[in-house]
């Protein structure tokens, strides 16, 4: 944790407003430190300045889409370490498969109720603490939360 | 001269006779005498001795006995003394025989033995001038005597003589036969026997032990074949004797001929000639055995030929045979049928046989004289019969002897009206093939094009089908993009996130996030259909405890249940395989049915059941209600797309009426089944049947 106040900080990547400010003002009721990016391009840009702990990452993104940026933040050493949740509203079969060869480390799909998110990036960073308890580096367990 | 005396050395007639009548011409005073004597056999009467004649034919007189009118026969005939007296005139004379006594008077003494055969053997002329005394009746007993006793004599040596002779003749005779010839007595002692019979039957002491023992036991055979009862026995007078050859042991065969004869002096024999036949039973056994060969092969050459006609009249087709000048020697019944005319033929038809007479003849004669071996050529006959033309095919085929010379023809004719039927329905079959393959032409290349089309139409479809998954997927994602919004922040105002809320603000609330949730639930399933029908649903096997899935449904639908107050019992067989195919499909269905169940029951309970079938390796998932069931007429339809019993707008129950199609369209990519038993207003059991393996 590189936190200076202890707070997890989540970077979310979405260019749907309303999803995107849900998820931030949620997070930030459950206590999480919370970046906004609305496009790839701009989330390559924050991964690297705010360093955050985790990122969730919308797939369908103007500019640069999810998967290319999931791609580009695994191939950066400096972003390589931060696990990405993909989010995303597409439901046919593939879609979870191309996410995971970008590199993505859990699968989300929306509709996704705000307390689910919560608990699947709670999942996902312990998942990261114990691994690296043990120093051996492992992928997230794959999960999917849907409502229903 | 004493007369006796003269007469004891004297044997001969005419020196006794001469001797007589000169005794008696002197003692007697008998001047003129003649003695006429038979010769035994002759059939006249010659004169022995004359005396007192100077005529020298009185020596020659001779009486023929054939002169039956003659007195000198008449009287030796009948033994009779005859007195002729002198003669005066020409009748005196015609009563008397001539003699050398010409008119002058003679007596006739007939000479002869009394008691011994009727005839006197010679008459005695004496002068009739003389007396008839005692002494002469004395002279002529005596001399008769003398004459007898010579004659007898005479006759006796002149016999013998020739039995000598004829005796020496015979056995020479009987020598020259190379047959065996014997004269045996009734006793079967040998007689007579010829020199091949004594070889034979005969051996010395001198000859070999073997040669003897043959000889014995060649009489032993003859005598039993020879005596009487062998004879009478057999009854045949020709019979055949096995004997033995005494020079080298061969048998030999003889025929037995043999003849009994009667013989008053000698008593009766048999005389016997063998015939030797070895040779000739032989030569006849040969003959016999040629015979019977012959008889086997004509009886062979006989059934070959029976079968050769069998075969020739058992072909169809006519067969004629000619022989080297153009006869027919041999045809079969159909070839009769074309060349000879029947009984009771009408006069046309009889103008058929000769037309096809003359036909034939002329091609057989063209066959004749070309060289060729064989000849085909096509003839126009006549079906005597129907009276139709009958186009022959004429195959003819010389047959040569072994010396090359022309020995017959045969000709097979073959009816080619068949042929030539079969020609021209060929051609119209032919024809029609044609035009049937003209129109298949036509017809593929009209169904190439539609397949063209339809090939065009597919892809267009599938392209439309493709838009139209993708049309679906992009619209459901655009639809959860503002409900993952609407059900976020519903959540979060629920949650007190903006502060605490007045109880029928959160009543209204938990309504917007209830509606929003089946709002979910039917864009869910749509992109279910649409995945599915895109072919875009992919299977993923594994391995998996039944209980285990089984549990998890009745989890996911708790909060349901625990709001419907409904009992969910969950009974499952023991020892239940573990199932081997996509585990969340199959969870999907049953929570599909479970979900179904509890929303159509409002009393009792669900069942959730798992049991094996063994027989056909399945295993059956069953979920039994209580609620209010489905008609029979209805069953199949509630499988259909957006189906609910319900159809009217203010139905009673929700859903979109996808969910059960849905289930049956992944049970049948899961290799099973779903089905329904149902009565209404007692309940329903769905059952998902899957096989315990399924493909991966």
């Amino acid at each position: 944790m590189t936190n200076k106040d202890q707070r997890p900080r989540v970077l979310i990547v979405d260019d749907y407003p309303d999803a995107r400010e849900m998820y931030s003002e949620y997070l930030q009721y459950s206590g999480f430190d919370v970046v906004e990016a609305q496009n790839g391009q701009e989330a390559l840009q924050r991964a690297v300045d705010e360093q955050p702990d985790i990122i969730l990452m919308d797939l369908s993104l103007p500019v640069m889409d999810g998967w290319e940026a999931t791609r580009r933040l695994k191939a950066d050493k400096r972003t390589a370490s931060i696990p990405v949740v993909a989010l995303t509203g597409h439901a046919l079969a593939g879609i979870s498969d191309g996410a995971k060869k970008a590199g993505c480390d859990a699968f989300v799909t929306k509709p996704c109720l705000p307390e689910d998110l919560v608990k699947e990036i709670r999942k996902v960073l312990d998942d990261l603490a114990s691994a690296s308890t043990k120093k051996t580096r492992r992928s997230a367990k794959y999960g999917k939360n849907t409502i229903n | 001269m004493r007369l006796l005396e003269g007469f004891i050395s004297r044997t001969d007639v005419s020196d006794t006779a001469q001797h007589a009548l000169q005794w008696i011409g002197e003692t007697l005073g008998i001047s003129k005498s003649i003695c006429l004597v038979r010769p035994m056999g002759d059939p006249a009467l010659f004169a022995a001795g004359q005396y007192g004649f100077t005529n020298p034919a009185a020596s020659s007189f001779t009486v023929s006995l054939e002169e039956w009118g003659n007195p000198l026969v008449n009287a030796l005939n009948n033994r009779k003394e005859v007195f002729f007296p002198d003669a005066h005139s020409a009748a005196d004379r015609k009563r008397r025989p001539a003699t050398p006594f010409d008119d002058a008077a003679f007596h006739v003494v007939p000479l002869g033995v009394s008691g011994v055969g009727d005839e006197a053997f010679g008459l005695l002329l004496l002068d009739g001038r003389a007396p008839v005394t005692s002494e002469l009746h004395w002279f002529i007993s005596v001399f008769v005597q003398k004459l007898d006793q010579i004659l007898r004599q005479q006759a006796l040596t002149e016999g013998g003589r020739k039995q000598g002779r004829e005796r020496s003749l015979l056995y020479s005779i009987i020598n020259a036969v190379s047959d065996p010839i014997l004269l045996t007595d009734t006793e079967g002692r040998l007689l007579i026997a010829n020199q091949r019979a004594l070889t034979l039957f005969t051996a010395s002491e001198e000859e070999s032990e073997g040669r003897r023992g043959a000889v014995r036991m060649n009489n032993m055979l003859l005598s039993s074949a020879l005596s009487s009862k062998a004879i009478e026995e057999t009854g045949a007078r020709r019979r055949e004797l096995l004997l033995v050859n005494p020079a080298d042991g061969s048998d030999l065969v003889f025929e037995l001929l043999s003849t009994v004869t009667e013989d008053p002096r000698q008593g009766s024999g048999v005389v016997s000639i063998l015939r030797n036949v070895t040779d000739l039973r032989r030569a006849s056994e040969e003959i016999e055995e040629n015979y019977r060969k012959m008889r086997v092969a004509e009886a062979q050459a006989r059934a070959e030929s029976d079968r050769l006609n069998l075969i020739i009249d058992s072909v169809a087709d006519p067969i004629v045979v000619t022989d080297a000048s153009g006869a027919t020697s041999l045809m079969n019944e159909p070839a009769e049928r074309l060349f000879t005319i029947p009984s009771g033929a009408s006069e046309i038809e009889q103008r058929w046989v000769q037309t096809n007479d003359a036909h034939f003849s002329s091609f057989i004669a063209g066959m004749l004289v070309s060289a060729d071996q064989r000849r085909n050529g096509e003839i126009g006959l006549v079906d005597a019969k129907a009276g139709e033309p009958m186009p022959v095919e004429a195959i003819a085929g010389k047959i040569l002897s072994e010396h090359g010379e022309l020995n017959a023809v045969v000709t097979i004719l073959h009816d080619r009206r068949e042929a030539i039927e079969k020609a021209e329905l060929y051609e119209q079959l032919q024809h029609a093939a044609d035009e049937l393959e003209r129109k298949i032409q036509a017809a593929t290349a009209d169904i190439a094009q539609q397949n063209e089309l339809l090939r065009r139409q597919a892809i267009e479809l599938e392209q439309a089908s493709a838009l139209k998954s993708q049309f679906l997927a992009n619209m459901s994602h655009e639809f959860r993009t503002p409900l993952n919004a609407m059900l976020g922040y519903t959540s979060m105002l629920l949650q007190g996130v903006a502060g605490p809320l007045e109880a029928p603000v959160k009543r209204q609330l938990a309504r917007v996030e209830s509606n929003g949730r089946h709002l979910l639930t039917i864009i869910n399933e749509i992109l279910d259909i649409s995945r599915i029908e895109a072919g875009r649903m992919p299977l993923q096997a594994s391995k998996f405890k039944i209980h285990d899935l089984m549990s998890e449904v009745r989890a996911e639908l708790d909060p349901i249940i625990l709001r419907s107050k409904l009992t969910v019992t969950m009974q499952l067989e023991r020892d239940l395989p573990q199932l081997v195919t996509d585990r969340q499909k199959v969870k999907q269905i049953l929570v599909n049915l479970l979900s179904n169940a509890v929303k159509f029951t409002h009393h009792g309970g669900v069942t959730l059941s798992a049991r094996r079938n063994a027989r056909d390796r399945t295993i059956a998932l069953a979920v039994t209600d209580t609620g209010i069931g489905i008609s029979a007429a209805d069953q199949d339809r509630i499988f259909e797309d957006f189906r609910q019993l319900d159809n009217t707008p203010t139905r009673a129950y929700g859903g979109t009426g996808l969910g059960l199609s849905i289930c049956r369209r992944l049970a049948q990519m899961l290799d099973g089944r779903i089905s329904v038993q149902s009565q209404v207003g007692k309940g329903s059991t769905f059952t998902l049947t899957l096989p315990i393996k399924g493909r991966k």
